[in-house]
């Protein structure tokens, strides 16, 4: 798998680590049970999944992915930070 | 079966012959020849033992789909097991043996395995032996073992290396037949980057191995033609004796290229193998096809080959399979087998076509040769080699045909399986009768016989079309490329899989020995879907993977089931397409290599000083240093923390990791990522910092410095280094990117040595100058200051590890080693010594300092003794789950100090704690001893645990009950803090 890292360029998979869902939003603080969701929860998607991979051989940015779990096909890379703050 | 060297014709350099043995004994062959073309030419017939029965087997294709022809090549460190002769190339000196027999290939003792045939059928493993166990255990499966095998490896270690490497390219041409050549060539006039990686050591696939022509050429000139080309296009690369193994994502191809397998050594700073990732916009898979056996009783003989390599063996490498050679065709293919064999003047005993009526070319390659159609061969005869076929007409008349050669064709199966790799299924045409690619992998076009279009203008076509579709859609423009005369070969053919009227055991799998009947006994038994065939039987499941079974396979599953092909199915094949050695995957990351190792500037100066080194992660740090006269380690050790109590030590501490940030935010950014506060840390100063992981386990902990208003230098662990900076800049870039601040890892650009002990003042002092004030005033415990070391940026830091006057010095990291020397050189008359991390492991047990050892991913704040670090004025990570009632609850295994009762006694680290009367048993468990240390200042062992209640329980003997040694010893409950409880020492 490659991943095109939107500073770097295409790039081979073993420079990448993964980290998960990017769907989820770390909880105002004292939210309960909403917390442990955050920390634990997640859901196991076969097919489209947007999820957090980490440059870390390469310019230490933190993506957001969307890749097709099953094909690993990828359909879109874009900067974690740009897709905070939408 | 008697092979020759036809007296001319052939691609091999009869100028250079070249010296082999097998088995023991010496031949001659020619450079250019395989292992298995010059046993043929030298009358070799019997090459090997098959791995279930035993039974003689000789070289049936001239390709890579070998399944029977496997030996053992080369001696001691570098024999390799199972390498297939059709693809081995001869070399000076090669040294080649038999597989799978004894006492010798001629006379095989467990050749009597036929006559127990019975035990070894379809799923044997499965219902064989089962009961009782012990037997399966201590007798059965040694047997089988024995006696099934594939070879023997050499159990000595590997002498050779192995090399990975990446290449790019617009266009990837899989196969360098007509249809590779012609996509290599069209792409690479267009302009585009082309790679060409081709198995075999010449390029040209089935050209090299036909007689027909092309632009009135053979084709072994013609491709030397287009060869010459590719060659002068600076965009072109071509791969030889490399092999496309599987299909990855993101257009990465998997390549094995053999660089020395046709030596005898590699050579100098050459690697045997080397594993390529070809990543690739575009490719074309033009593989080629490989010919499709039909099934018949006794078709395992030596003798008995595809009719396509008894062609290659003849065109190709100038050499007679026999001396009386059958051919058994379903198709117009077979017959130009007898064609070709008439022409070098070999005798063609008959040609057997199932089919009633040819077209008169074909039948005119038979020449004079007796032809007989609508008619099969039934059985083959011989037993270490042909004799004679019986052939069974339509009208159930048989007659019996001497021959020692029988070439057979059923059809071509195309080499799609690459085209499958990502979980696309190939699909069955009737009118081809085989297997094509379907859906392919992303970017990747089959051309040529891969994709069923087996005629060499078919091949040719489809190679400029798709070279140019694969250009075009990069950008390049179309190349056109004038047409191109080839002979109009036919590729008619019948569906013959198997002879049911076979009287003798009928091979499927030759190389897993799996029979027509064992493939009637697995439907009778239910196990009808091709998967579970496969693997009841293990029918393709061989080395070969079924190359030249699969189909059959299925097929006469197929015909048992009553139903068509496709819905009998096809298994689906996966990488490696080929069998590949672990040590290619390996590479070079093997031994010492396996990981990167890093060094600390001062390493050398350390070796110099005879330093014993210990691995911490990935870095090589001193563990001790030893001095003449002591002999282990515990006195070295010893010895330095009472220099480093009584007067200085220094110790390179560079490995922890250092993240510089900078920015009006880091204040605020620290707070959210530490448990306790940094953003009130005045300019100048240091704390020690907790940080947690988001579900409130302490993750890391180190010391953070304010150098100036907006930048701060932290340290982590040396093992969390990588970690941590992972974690922040997560936290920044996603939780909190409104944050501004930039950060980054300078780990490897300080050297950093620890300086500890009463007189480590002194020391500085002598080191820096008197114009250097570090005076506690100035220098106050805690403070972090820049200055200069000469003319060198300096960071004196005051910060104790150990628990005395004690202080860090970053210079950057050139200066690292001098700076070691510099330091003994200032302490030389206080007593300074280098200390490792023993001694430092020691002081920082004996002040109850935690490490890693209590870090373990499990143990919180309040565990460690450190819950009151936890800030209740501001949010940070790990602060709400920290709250949960199962992180907070007292009875949870928490720091403690533990001594031996028995001073005498040594203290184990891992040994579990029990109360006094309690039973050793899990349920009793009260936690465990973390880290030990005999301490030189108490004159005893000490330790550090994590003990239920542990607090509330100082005082209390309790024991440490190491099962493991067999120990049990009783234990004291004190305070953490072993040595200067109050830190007098430290403010010194
Ligand atoms: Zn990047």
């Amino acid at each position: 798998m490659r991943i095109d890292c939107p500073f770097c360029g295409s790039r081979e998979i073993v420079e990448f680590s993964y980290l998960g869902d990017a769907g989820v939003q770390r909880p105002a603080p004292d939210a309960g049970s909403v917390f442990t969701d955050y920390v634990y929860l997640r859901d196991n998607v076969a097919g489209r999944h947007r999820e957090y991979w980490y440059h870390g051989s390469g310019c230490h940015s933190w993506l957001v992915v969307e890749r097709d779990t099953r094909s690993h096909e990828i359909f879109s890379v874009d900067y974690a930070h740009r897709e905070t703050v939408r | 079966m008697s092979g020759r060297r036809l007296a001319s014709g052939g691609l091999i350099n009869r100028a250079a012959p070249v010296r082999f043995a097998f088995d023991g004994r010496d031949f001659a062959g020619f450079a250019g020849d395989t292992v298995a073309s010059a046993l043929l030419a030298n009358g070799v017939g019997l090459v090997g033992r098959s791995f279930k029965y035993h039974r003689p087997r000789g070289v049936f294709s001239a390709g890579p789909e070998e399944p029977n022809a496997l030996v053992e090549l080369r001696n001691g460190t570098r024999r390799e097991p199972n390498t297939k002769a059709t693809t081995a190339e001869l070399f000076a000196g090669l040294v080649a043996r038999s597989q799978n027999r004894w006492p010798s290939l001629a006379f095989d003792v467990l050749a009597i395995n036929q006559l127990a045939s019975p035990i070894f059928v379809a799923g044997f493993y499965y219902k064989t032996f089962m009961w009782p166990a012990v037997l399966w255990e201590k007798l059965y499966e040694p047997l089988i073992r024995r006696a099934a095998g594939l070879g023997k490896a050499s159990v000595e270690t590997d002498p050779d290396s192995y090399e990975k490497a990446t290449a790019f390219c617009d266009v990837l041409v899989i196969g360098s037949g007509p249809a590779g050549l012609m996509a290599a060539l069209t792409a690479g006039r267009a302009g585009a980057r082309v790679i060409v990686a081709e198995e075999d050591f010449p390029l040209g696939g089935r050209l090299l191995a036909e007689t027909y022509e092309i632009d009135g050429m053979p084709g072994a000139a013609w491709t030397a033609g287009v060869e010459a080309e590719l060659r002068a296009l600076p965009n072109v690369r071509i791969m030889r004796r490399t092999v496309v193994f599987g299909v990855y994502d993101g257009g990465t191809y998997g390549a094995l290229e053999r660089v020395s397998d046709h030596l005898a050594v590699p050579p100098p700073h050459q690697p045997r193998q080397r594993l390529w990732k070809l990543v690739a916009k575009r490719t074309v898979l033009a593989a080629g096809a490989i010919e499709r056996p039909v099934v018949f009783g006794g078709n395992d003989r030596p003798g008995v080959m595809l009719a396509s390599a008894v062609r290659s063996y003849a065109n190709r490498f100038g050499v007679a399979a026999g001396e009386r050679i059958a051919v058994f065709t379903t198709g117009d293919d077979g017959w130009r087998t007898a064609g070709d064999l008439l022409a070098q003047g070999v005798t063609v005993a008959a040609v057997i076509d199932p089919r009633t009526e040819v077209a008169p070319a074909v039948r005119a390659l038979a020449g004079g040769a007796e032809v007989y159609l609508g008619a099969m061969v039934r059985d083959a005869h011989g037993a270490h080699g042909l004799r004679r076929i019986d052939v069974v007409r339509a009208d159930g008349s048989s007659v019996s045909i001497a021959a020692d050669v029988l070439a057979v064709s059923g059809g071509w199966n195309p080499t799609a399986s690459l085209a499958t790799h990502h979980g696309a299924r190939t699909e069955w045409s009737d009118t081809k009768l085989a297997f094509l690619p379907g859906k392919t992998p992303p970017g990747l076009a089959v051309a040529g016989a891969a994709a069923g279009n087996f005629t060499t203008a078919e091949a040719l076509a489809d190679g400029v079309r798709l070279g140019n579709e694969a250009a075009v859609a990069l950008g390049f423009t179309a190349t056109s490329i004038a047409a191109i005369r080839t002979s109009d070969e036919s590729f008619a053919v019948a569906p013959l899989f198997h002879v049911a009227a076979a009287r003798t055991k009928a091979f499927v799998d030759l190389q897993n020995d799996v029979t027509v009947k064992d493939i009637a006994l697995a439907e009778r038994e239910g196990f009808r879907s091709v998967e579970h065939l496969k693997r009841y039987t293990t029918l393709g499941m061989a080395t070969d993977q079924g190359k030249t079974s699969n189909v059959n396979g299925l097929a006469i599953m197929a015909e048992l089931t009553g139903r068509s092909i496709p819905e009998t199915g096809s298994t689906r094949s996966r990488p490696p397409h080929v069998p590949v050695a672990i040590g290619a995957f390996a590479g070079l990351h093997k031994g010492l290599d396996f990981k990167p190792t890093r060094l600390p500037a001062s390493h050398g100066w350390a070796v110099a000083r005879g330093a014993v080194f210990v691995e911490t992660g990935q870095w090589l740090r001193a563990q001790w240093y030893p001095q003449p006269g002591e002999t282990d380690w515990l006195t070295s050790v010893t010895r330095e923390v009472k220099a480093v109590r009584g007067g200085a030590g220094i110790c390179d501490v560079s490995t922890l990791g250092k993240i510089a940030l900078e920015g009006p935010d880091v204040g605020a950014f620290l707070d959210r990522v530490y448990a306790n506060m940094f953003s009130t840390l005045p300019v100048g100063r240091a704390r020690y910092g907790l940080m947690l992981r988001e579900d409130g386990i302490v993750m890391d902990d180190g010391t953070t410095a304010r150098l100036a208003d907006e930048r701060f230098v932290m340290s982590t662990t040396t093992i969390n280094a990588g970690k941590v900076m992972q974690h922040l800049e997560f936290c920044h870039q996603v939780l909190w990117p409104e944050l501004d601040l930039d950060m980054v890892s300078v780990t490897e650009q300080w050297a950093q040595f620890a300086v500890a002990g009463p007189s480590s003042r002194q020391l500085l002092q002598t080191l820096f100058g008197p114009g250097v004030d570090l005076s506690d005033a100035a220098v106050p415990y805690m403070a972090a200051r820049e200055l200069q070391l000469d003319s060198i940026p300096a960071r004196l830091f005051r910060l104790s590890f150990s628990g005395e006057l004690a202080y860090e010095i970053a210079v950057p990291a050139r200066f690292g080693a001098a700076l070691a020397g510099a330091l003994v050189t200032a302490g030389a008359g206080l007593g300074v010594v280098p200390y490792g991390t023993e001694a430092l492991g020691v002081m920082r047990v004996e002040k109850g300092h935690v490490a890693g050892n209590e870090l373990n991913g499990t143990s919180t704040a309040g565990d460690l003794g450190l819950g009151r670090m936890l800030s209740s004025k501001k949010d940070f990570i790990g602060r709400t789950m920290a709250a949960r009632p199962g992180l907070v609850d007292p009875a949870r295994p928490a720091l403690v100090g533990l001594r031996p009762v028995d001073r005498a006694q040594r203290l184990r680290a891992g040994a579990h704690f029990l109360a006094r009367d309690a039973k050793a048993e899990a349920a009793n468990d009260a936690g465990y001893m973390t880290s030990v240390v005999f301490s030189p200042e108490l004159g005893h062992w000490i330790g550090l645990g994590l003990l239920a209640n542990g607090p509330q329980r100082h005082g209390e003997i309790i024991r440490a009950y190491d099962a493991l040694r067999g120990e049990d010893i009783a234990v004291e409950v004190v305070p953490p803090v072993h040595v200067d409880p109050e830190g007098v020492r430290l403010r010194g």
